[in-house]
Order: structure tokens, then sequence, then C-alpha cells
């Protein structure tokens, strides 16, 4: 067990290395010079000359790598070219907004999406199933940054019940955080909850299928009993591993329902920075996009074999 | 009774002696959703080809006259802010987002089938290096690949196409390879290295017409993902850009009007909502007609 767990480990080094260079190589080899922007309306080339000295864009292209990467391994993502700010203090006043929403979002999209899975297995071909799977195919279809603007028109305009955009931090403000928070997560998670509900499904028909399941029927037991004692903990491996996936990218998804509901967190400040031509954030964010989402799947991975008793032995 | 008996069994007697084109025809087309999803899709596709000549008003003129009107006869889906009809915005919209949608597949497929044929039939280094550059393209998340690509390359339809259809890259690189894989140990491919075929012509000739009922799956619900992110890209302001209509564009001034018109936020969302549909549903019919267990 332990050496699949290297193993995975080992793998996503060079894994980062690429994402790295990849990152590096998105600033670097595109068209278009971020320098432009801060020599000013003029673009004086004597300026031009000294920012490309200052920021070493004058060195060869391994050499600003290797700099570069030295200087991400030491923590520092780099500067925003606007306001010189460091990218990782951006990133960790706008990052606990945004977790606060993924948090919430997942906590929606399993409370809806498993038991909808559970109980279209259980009920499969009934009504049950079919309703369970329109509703599955609506979140998958539907554009959700449209699901949040009709919901504001409806809830916050129409209805006036919840607040259409801003942002309270739940440690300060709980009621508050609660008004803010649960549209914008309930429009992120509904688009989970679907891809959740379809695992479960998945999942927990297969192991209805199994011989044990057949012999815990045999004995008598009751139904209850073996869909959720029997079978719902077995199928829960795959959709727990899952729902850790999904969190990865509700950090990613994020960026255009904070931008609908006016929500000041990572995903905002992506958008923000690709306005402004800020070309040192979107490079920080990518790259810590991409590194908390190989650590995640790390440790999807990682919890994959330490809650499968047959990876275990 | 064993696995391809059962199979059959679950077959109408017509069904189990047709050749199996005809068979994945009839279970395609007897498949009520698959059904669905190509009258969506068709539907919109004629509206976006015959959009010229169906669509009551040219699109991109302003009256000032019948500023935020609400539906009416004379304009079915109302005005937007500076009064031009919205139905004749969404018909030229789809232009746009179907355009995008299967461009995007298109360059994705272009770069990700051969990149995904070489890893899977050279192995080795080949197969190493595809394999963790893929899982570090894969580690970006798409949305904001597409974003970053996008920024860098300006804003635009065809520089959002371009960044979509490299997020998807990685996609087809995974999925060819997988397939690859499988249909590499087959005898009919070991028989043709045994004889000497060339590298590209087994690839050409026996991998590919092999492995493209899986690409053509997830080609179709690609293009139901690539709608969505032009839409969001368009919505973001880095895709189409004003004043040409796109459905994204049209539900980011929308959301400035939701008090005062409602009605502009509706059937751009409706648009994107029904053709993501017809695609998803497409591309579940054609899954399950292809697939051979599904029989």
């Amino acid at each position: 067990m332990w050496s699949l767990i290297l193993n995975r480990i080992l793998v996503a080094v060079p894994t980062l290395l690429l994402v790295t260079l990849f990152v590096f190589a998105l600033q670097r080899l595109l068209p278009g010079d971020p320098l432009l922007t801060m020599a000013g309306e003029e673009r004086d080339p004597a300026v031009l000359e000294h920012l490309r000295h200052l920021y070493g864009f004058d060195r060869p292209l391994p050499v600003q790598f290797v700099i570069w990467l030295r200087e991400v391994a030491a923590g520092n993502f780099g500067a925003s070219l606007r306001t010189g700010e460091p990218v990782l203090k951006l990133i960790g006043q706008t990052l606990p907004v945004t977790v606060q929403l993924a948090t919430a979002s997942i906590l929606i999209a399993m409370l809806i999406g498993i038991p909808m899975g559970v109980l279209s297995a259980v009920r499969k071909g009934s009504w049950v199933d079919y309703l369970a799977n329109i509703i599955s195919l609506t979140g998958l279809s539907i554009p959700h940054f449209w699901l949040g603007i009709i919901l504001i028109l409806v809830v916050s305009v129409e209805l006036q019940w919840l607040p259409a955009s801003g942002y309270a931090s739940v440690f300060d403000d709980p009621v508050r955080a609660l008004q803010t928070t649960i549209m914008p997560a309930f429009v992120l998670g509904s688009g989970l909850a679907a891809t959740l509900m379809r695992h479960t499904r998945s999942a927990m028909l297969e192991v209805l299928g199994l011989d044990y399941i057949r012999t815990a029927r045999a004995k008598g037991l009751l139904p209850r009993a073996v869909i959720l004692k029997h079978a719902f903990r077995n199928a829960l491996v795959p959709i727990v591993t899952l729902s850790t996936l999904l969190f990865g990218q509700l950090l990613a998804g994020a960026v255009l329902t904070e931008q609908v509901f006016t929500i000041p967190g990572f995903g905002k400040l992506i958008v923000d920075a690709v306005f402004n031509r800020d070309y040192g954030v979107v490079q920080g964010v990518v790259l810590c996009t991409a590194i908390a989402f190989i650590g995640l799947n790390l440790f999807a991975d990682v919890l994959y074999i330490l809650t499968n008793p047959r990876m275990r032995s | 009774m064993d696995a391809q008996d059962t199979a059959f069994a679950a077959l109408t007697p017509e069904e189990a002696i047709a050749p199996k084109k005809n068979r994945v025809a009839a279970k395609f087309f007897g498949n009520t959703r698959a059904i669905i999803g190509c009258v969506l899709v068709g539907t919109f596709l004629l509206i976006a080809l015959l959009a010229p000549l169906i669509a009551p008003y040219d699109p991109n003129k302003t009256n000032f006259l019948a500023v935020r009107q609400a539906p009416s006869a004379v304009y079915w889906l109302g005005t937007d802010e500076i009064g031009r009809d919205i139905l004749s915005r969404v018909m030229y919209g789809g232009i746009a987002s179907l355009y995008a949608g299967v461009v995007a597949v298109l360059i994705a497929l272009a770069i990700g089938l051969p990149v995904g044929l070489a890893a899977g039939w050279f192995g080795g280094w080949t197969d190493a290096l595809i394999s963790r550059a893929t899982d570090a393209l894969l580690a970006v998340p798409f949305l904001i690949l597409a974003i970053a690509l996008a920024a860098a390359l300006g804003p635009s339809l065809t520089n959002a196409m371009i960044a979509i259809g490299l997020s998807q890259v990685p996609i087809f690189v995974r999925l060819t390879r997988g397939q690859v894989l499988s249909v590499k140990a087959e005898d009919f491919v070991e028989g043709a290295r045994a004889v000497g075929v060339p590298n590209l012509l087994i690839l050409a000739r026996h991998i590919t017409p092999n492995i493209t009922a899986p690409l053509l799956v997830q080609a179709t619900l690609t293009t139901a993902t690539s709608i969505i992110a032009e839409a969001s890209l368009s919505f973001l302001g880095l895709g189409q850009q004003p004043p040409a209509p796109s459905w994204g564009s049209m539900l980011n001034t929308a959301k400035n009007f939701l008090e005062q018109a409602p009605w502009m936020s509706l059937s751009p969302g409706i648009a994107i909502f029904l053709v993501v549909l017809g695609f998803n549903l497409l591309g579940d019919g054609l899954r399950d007609a292809l697939d051979p267990r599904e029989e």
C-alpha cells in the first residue's frame, strides 16, 4: 500500500514540473509583451529596456525559467505588474472567499446528488429513476452563470428574499454569510450534483448486482439495511474520491459564479487580472490552481487507496 | 448462456441477423432521447444557417424608439438596451456558438488524435512524455486554461475557439491513447505488423477506424462543453466582441438590466441550454448505440 502511495507521489513530481514549464511558456512565448503595459502610453525604448533588464526578460529563456522556478520553489509566485503586490498575498486574500463558496457548493452537491443517485439505482426503471435522470441531464446542460442570473431575477429582484451580491465570512457574520452564499453555492453545486448523481447511480448499480448483496437479501435482512449498510457503504469509496476531485474543479468553476454574484474571490481575481493585463497575477493564479489541483488529485488517490480494502492489501 | 448469447437474446430476431451498421442505426433511432437530441441540434443548426433569411430584423440595427421593449407582436422576444431585436440576435448568435463549438472540437481532435496515436502506439519514452504533458495540462482546470489562453491571445471569437480547442486537447490525447492500447493487442494488428506493414499505415488503416466510435461520442459531448465554454468566455468579454451577437455576451449585457428588462436574460440562456442539452442527448444516444456492452 505504501509503495503505491509513494508511486503516486513520484508521478506527481514530473507533472508538477511540466505544469511550471507550461505556465512559464504561457507568459513568455505567446504574443503580447506584458512590459508594454508597464511602460505606459509613450513606450519609451529606454524605459522598456530598463524594465526588461529589471525583470530579467533580456536573459535567455532557459535561464529565465530556472530563475523563475527557483523563486517559485522559494514561495515567491511573482508580483502584480500593476500594483507590485505579491501574488501569494492576493491569493491569500481571495482564496478563503472561494473556499467558503466551494465548501458550501460541494455540501449542496452531495446533499442533492448522492441521495438522488441512490434512489435512482434502487428504483431503476421507475419514474423516480427517470425524474432523477432528467434532473441530472438538466444540471449538466444548463449554463450555470445563466442559472445565477435567473435566480437573482426571481429570488432577489422579484421576491426580495436574498441579496443579489456581496460576501460575508462565516466566521465574522454567519447569518449574512448564509444569506450571501446560499444562492451562488446552489448555482455552483447544481452542476456537480448532476455529476455526483450519475456516478452514485452507476456505483450503486454495480454493487447491488454483486453476490454478497444477494446473500444479505437471502439472509432476510431488511431492504433498508441491505441498501444503506451493505451496498451504499461500499459504493461510497469512489463517490468520496470523486467529491475530492470535484472540489478542485469548483475552485475553477467559481470564476463565472463569482462574476455573476460580484463575490471578491479567487475567480474574480483572475478575471480582473486578465482585463488589467496583469500577466503576473494570471500566471501566479494558474500555477496555484494547478498545484492545488495536483495536490487534490494526489489526496483523492491516497484516500482511495486507504479506503479500499483491496488496495490496502 | 454466455455473454454473447445474452447480448443476442436482448435483440429482436431482425436486429440479431442485421449487419452491425444497421444494428447501430436501429438502436440509435430507437432511442427517444437520441431523437430528441437530433431534433434539438438539427433545429438550432437550421436556424443558424438560415438566420440571414429568416431573422425578422438586422441583428445589429439599433432603434432608439424601441429601447428595452417587452416581447410583443412586433418584437417577439423584445428588444435590448439599444433597441436591437432580441430574436434576430439569438438567431445570429447561434452561428457563433455552433461554429465555435464545432471548430474547437476539430482543433482538439486535429492535435489530440495524432498525439494520442503516437503515445499509444510507440509507448516507452514517447508515451511517458506525452502522458506527463497531458497530466500537466489536465491539472489546470479547463476554464482557467481557456481564460489564460484567451487573455494571452487577445479577446476575439477566433482566439476563444483556439483557446477552447487547445484546452480540450488532453481529453482526446488520453482517450485516443487508451483506445490504441486496447486495439494494439488485437490479432489483426499483430498480423499487420508481422507481414511488415509500416507503422503509419497500420495507424491510418487498422487502428484509427477501430477507435472512431468512442472518439465520435467524446467529440459530441465535447461540443456541448465547448458551446458552454464559448458562452462563458463571451460572457466574460473574452469571446465574440460587440456589436456581433453572441449568446454569452447578450447575457453579460442582460445582467445589468435585470429589473428594467428581465426578458433580455431569458432567451439567450434558454438557447444555450437547449442546444447543449441536444448535444448531450445526442452524445448519450451515440454512446448507447455504439457500445457493444449495451447490447
